[in-house]
């Protein structure tokens, strides 16, 4: 790598990585050119509310903003907003844009986010199919979240289910499609799969498991979703969430590694030292956990670009988090730690008819991961206790009387 | 601060409060959380900075709040924000204590 000081610094991608990569970079003291580039028109944000507040209606995007085009202006950030990349020249170390306009960089910050996978399904370009990813989509499905209306979720993962706790709270009934034998089984434990199933149930939600949806036939009145068991479920319109695809293809042009993301290491670099790469875009090797990564989470966002901004100035910072991220639902916080392991064997702390309640997944004795219910405080010991490798007595883990502090010591 | 112009409020018993159990306090509409630290209470803003969270129900270590949604970290004796993602500063308040009553002064 050129060891010199970076005098001109580009991030590709104005998303939550993006914005943290130029604020730690000024933060840390960079005082050279920085660039952000961003396709969308908004400043950076947050993306969480969309699938929540936002899309309820108890916000506007704005709140989500992490910070604004004067206060970057100010940071003499160079914020190029409704701007794409459409070529990495590594050779000659510049980006080109869309119009043709060419930027050098001394270090380069890719943080180009993910998308959502499409289902590509027949019928599905004239039938009302909905994603949700960024401001534009969360504003134009709200708008079609009417009181009484029918909607259809396709995917039964975090965002499937905020849809449909958002749909259900604007009035509307919704069912629910999943090609799993239950709900957010990439995240959570079966425990929790059923607790949530029964809470959207509760709210009027159909929740139907093992059905692959096959084909969309649109209608005059909305649309019908077909599954290959014949079924089919109608509605006014289709919302699809069943995962993301990472915005991989400019790295892979420039001929980076990309497996299942563009892959860094734990210093968030490419194989290209004057790139790093941070987010959703990222499949990264976690020391903490000895494996790699592809993280869609809020805090990859922010904590894999502080730690790549750092490195980009000389400041060798491992990115070593344990995978965390939550949601909100029907007025239930859900909160998933640590990387899940089918082999674990989990305890319950906490009655689940009470509505709080974490299970706790485990090797022998030592805390591997949690899904915590209505009960963050647990998520906080279980973090530490995780951190500190600290041996657990089974016992008071799963007794609530037990304050959970105590096994901190 | 000057206190001269400051009205003060019980908001709760000495005798509830410990270390790792904070107490949520409402007055005159501000959210305050009461915390104990080395013998003394402290007063500060119960919103995180950041996004709508309740910071007492988060967790405490030593003079540190850690906010349960996001675990922005705040000093509880200055109000000041010690990580991300928060970046603005908690209000602080002035307490004082008359037998096991708290007064936190607005």
């Amino acid at each position: 790598m050129n060891t010199a000081p970076p005098q001109a610094i580009v991030i590709v991608g104005a998303g939550q990585a993006g914005y943290w990569g130029a604020h730690t970079l000024r933060k840390h003291g960079y005082s050279g050119r920085l660039v952000l580039i961003g396709d969308e028109v908004h400043p950076p944000y947050e993306r969480p509310p969309l699938s929540k507040q936002v899309l309820k209606g108890e916000a506007e995007p704005a709140s989500a903003w992490l910070t604004t085009p004067d206060t970057l202006a100010g940071l003499s950030v160079e914020f190029l907003s409704g701007r794409s990349v459409s070529v990495l020249d590594r050779h000659s170390r510049a980006v080109e844009l869309q119009d043709g306009t060419r930027i050098g960089y001394d270090r380069l910050l890719l943080t180009t986010g993910s998308r959502p996978r499409r289902l590509n399904l027949p019928g599905e370009n004239d039938a009302p199919v909905f994603y949700l990813r960024d401001v534009a989509d969360s504003l134009a499905l709200r708008a079609r979240l009417i009181q009484g209306g029918r909607i259809i979720v396709i995917g039964g993962g975090l965002i499937g289910l905020e849809v449909a706790a958002a749909a259900v709270a604007r009035g509307c009934t919704v069912t629910v499609i999943e090609a799993a034998d239950r709900l957010m089984a990439r995240v959570v434990g079966p425990a929790v799969s059923a607790h949530y199933a029964h809470l959207h149930s509760s709210r009027g939600t159909e929740i139907l498991t093992g059905r692959i949806p096959e084909r969309f036939e649109a209608s005059a009145a909305g649309c019908r979703v077909i599954c290959s068991d014949g079924s089919s479920s109608k509605g006014d319109l289709v919302v699809v969430g069943v995962g993301v695809v990472p915005n991989a293809e400019l790295a892979a042009a420039a001929d980076l590694k990309v497996e299942n993301g563009l892959c860094v290491d734990e210093f968030c670099r490419t194989d290209d030292p004057n790139i790093l790469a941070a987010g959703d875009v990222t499949n990264h090797f976690n020391p903490l956990l000895g494996c790699r990564l592809r993280l869609e989470t809020w805090q990859n966002a922010q904590n894999q670009a502080i730690a790549a901004a750092r490195n980009m100035i000389g400041d060798p910072q491992p990115y070593a988090d344990l995978p965390w991220g939550w949601s909100d639902q029907l007025g239930v916080n859900l909160q998933v730690l640590g990387a899940a392991k089918s082999s674990a064997e989990s305890t319950t702390r906490g009655d689940p008819a009470s509505g709080s309640f974490t299970v706790f997944y485990l090797e022998g004795d030592r805390i591997l991961g949690a899904n915590a219910v209505n009960s963050p405080k647990d998520i906080a010991v279980a973090r530490r206790l995780i951190a500190g490798n600290i041996a657990v007595d089974l016992r008071k883990l799963s007794d609530p009387a037990v304050p959970i502090r105590s096994l901190l010591t | 601060m000057s206190t001269e112009s400051v009205t003060w409020h019980r908001v709760a018993s000495r005798s509830e409060l410990t270390p790792t159990n904070p107490l949520a306090v409402e007055v005159g509409g501000k959210l305050i959380g009461l915390y104990l630290v080395d013998g003394t209470v402290h007063a500060v803003g119960n919103l995180c900075t950041h996004e709508f969270a309740i910071l007492t129900e988060g967790f405490v270590e030593g003079d540190v709040i850690e906010c349960p949604l996001h675990q922005a970290r705040f000093s509880i004796k200055t109000g000041k924000v010690l990580s991300e993602p928060a970046d603005t500063d908690l209000p602080t308040y002035p307490v004082k204590l008359n037998g096991d009553d708290i007064y936190v002064g607005m």
